[in-house]
């Protein structure tokens, strides 16, 4: 095969020489190349350092079944971890995806309600996570007298992901052109089968998009549920009882100081876990937007 | 045969008062297409037949349509109107779904849903529209992988594909190659023996080439309307004459 040479192509050699012309875009270039880099390694450098901090921890009693003072083990912390994220979402996705719906779809642009969702929305997200932390304990722990249980924290992180999750899906959904809804209602599809058939499919990966974001912050989430769903590293047998996600496992352990390692080793299972969700829900997206 | 009849409407989009005083009748089985500058209103009367303008914000519509003498603005189911008067719009507009899946996304919309008989609407709706033959293949790929002439040919496979007795075109090649075009110009000649179809265009050539009748708009009012050999060779309206020959528009 014949070796192309490209003339529309510029060496590195090249293009600094067209850079001793201007000594300012230079320095931008400059600069902005150190921006990328840095913020890369900043990341690399960060994962580097917990994982070398935690493999070594890493043991196979850290999984044992039971979590005990000896043997600070993380399972009951990733079976809570799982239980909370599937409960929030239970929670918050259908409510957040039915107020996209409602905004996008059935509201009229001159309803005055719908500024006030979005600002609604908008203001809940932009609440530390420490407020809704005390407003669950105030309200579902207190007042409601469900104690420190799952269900309390699950009712907070729903609340808090809510704007999450309705946000993305709005975006999602206005970024279906209309072209495909004046398709279906021009062919004699109602309102909702138009949304079921057509809306919402070309909708899901920005909808996962949301869901992933939300996840993501309810893994990392302490502040919210130390004073909601409690600290008790056991697995919850129902709503009721408490159960500690790995970020309070390893804000547990790291507060309390014997555990450091541990704590890391905690670090490293949670860094996995939400690579693995994020390659899992990209997966899927793209599964979806192929067809 | 009168298929539609449009009486005394009045069509206002907030303030603007876009169709002034519309009386127009369509004729079954023939080509009606709208011409006249952009803005004039002729895509806001085709909507208002399939009621496509419903959907649109503040916009009021007074007096009376009639399809087969039923007043389609007054207790008529409107999904059942839209399955009956379908339409091609200005820009093709597939699903993004497969080619079968579009086609059969309107026969499911009503109820169809026996697999012989979805293979038999899509081959029958696809040969109608004079695409069958490029997408037979590729029935189970992507429609949007597809060329817009091929799409916009879709976009008329799938208005066919639920039975309507009308088909209105907004402006179908204004997006298209002249090839295509002439494809699409063929495919309209071929489908009035069976459809009433309203087509509105910028191309005057157009409308002499495939109409029976047509009328021409200026600012919301329906100048002239008649059989396109007549309004085209003697038009009776000054405005008529000057928009045709070029003098403006």
């Amino acid at each position: 095969m014949k070796k192309i040479i490209p003339i529309n192509r510029m060496t590195l050699c090249q293009r600094l020489r067209n850079y001793l012309h201007s000594p300012l875009s230079f320095l931008i270039f400059l600069l902005v190349t150190l921006a990328a880099l840095f913020s890369v390694f900043i990341l690399l450098f960060l994962v580097v350092y917990i994982l070398i901090m935690g493999i070594p921890h890493l043991t196979p009693e850290l999984f044992a079944f039971k979590y005990d003072s000896d043997n600070v083990s993380m399972f009951p912390a990733i079976i809570t971890t799982v239980q909370t994220v599937i409960l929030s979402l239970l929670i918050a996705a259908p409510l957040g995806i039915g107020c996209a719906i409602y905004l996008t779809e059935y509201a009229k642009k001159s309803n005055r309600l719908v500024p006030i969702i979005r600002l609604t929305a908008e203001t809940l997200s932009g609440i530390p996570s420490i407020v809704y932390g005390l407003f669950g304990m105030l309200f579902f722990v207190t007042a409601l007298h469900w104690g420190f249980s799952l269900l309390a924290g699950v009712c907070t992180l729903s609340i808090m992901v809510l704007p999450v999750v309705m946000r993305s899906t709005e975006e999602a959904l206005l970024s279906v052109p209309d072209a495909y809804r004046e398709a279906s209602f021009g062919l004699g599809a109602g309102r909702l089968h138009t949304i079921l058939k057509v809306v919402l499919p070309s909708a899901v990966p920005g909808i996962l998009a949301g869901m992933i974001l939300a996840i993501g912050r309810i893994i990392g989430e302490t502040a919210a549920l130390i004073y909601t769903a409690g600290t008790v590293a056991q697995i919850p047998k129902d709503v009721f009882q408490s159960g500690r996600t790995l970020a309070i496992h390893m804000y547990a352990l790291s507060n309390e100081g014997l555990h450091v390692g541990e704590a890391y080793a905690t670090a490293v299972v949670l860094l996995l876990t939400v690579l693995l969700i994020n390659t899992f829900a990209s997966v899927i997206a793209k599964k979806i937007a192929k067809v | 045969m009168k298929k539609f009849s449009i009486e005394n409407l009045d069509l206002y989009y907030g303030a603007f008062h876009a169709l002034k005083n519309v009386n127009l009748d369509i004729d079954e089985t023939c080509i009606t297409a709208f011409i006249g500058p952009s803005g004039c209103g002729k895509s806001t009367l085709l909507k208002t037949l399939n009621r496509m303008n419903d959907l649109v914000e503040g916009c009021k519509i007074t007096g009376r349509v009639l399809l087969d003498g039923e007043d389609i603005y007054y207790n008529y189911d409107v999904n059942l109107l839209r399955k009956n008067v379908g339409m091609v719009f200005q820009k093709p507009n597939p699903f993004p779904m497969s080619v079968y899946d579009n086609i059969a996304y309107g026969p499911r919309t009503h109820g169809i849903h026996s697999k012989a008989k979805l293979d038999e609407i899509v081959e029958r709706s696809l040969r109608q529209a004079a695409i069958f033959d490029e997408v037979k293949d590729r029935l189970k790929k992507s429609a949007l992988g597809l060329s817009g002439g091929q799409q916009q040919r879709l976009c008329i496979a799938r208005a066919l594909a639920v039975s309507p007795q009308v088909l209105l075109m907004d402006e179908p090649t204004s997006a298209l190659d002249p090839i295509s075009t002439s494809k699409i110009e063929d495919l309209v000649q071929e489908l009035k023996k069976y459809y009433t179809i309203v087509i509105v265009t910028h191309n005057m050539q157009q409308a002499t080439r495939i109409s029976d009748k047509t009328a021409f708009f200026l600012l919301g009012e329906v100048v002239e309307y008649d059989s396109t050999e007549n309004l085209f060779s003697m038009p009776q309206d000054k405005r008529t004459e000057d928009y045709i020959t070029g003098r403006f528009g």
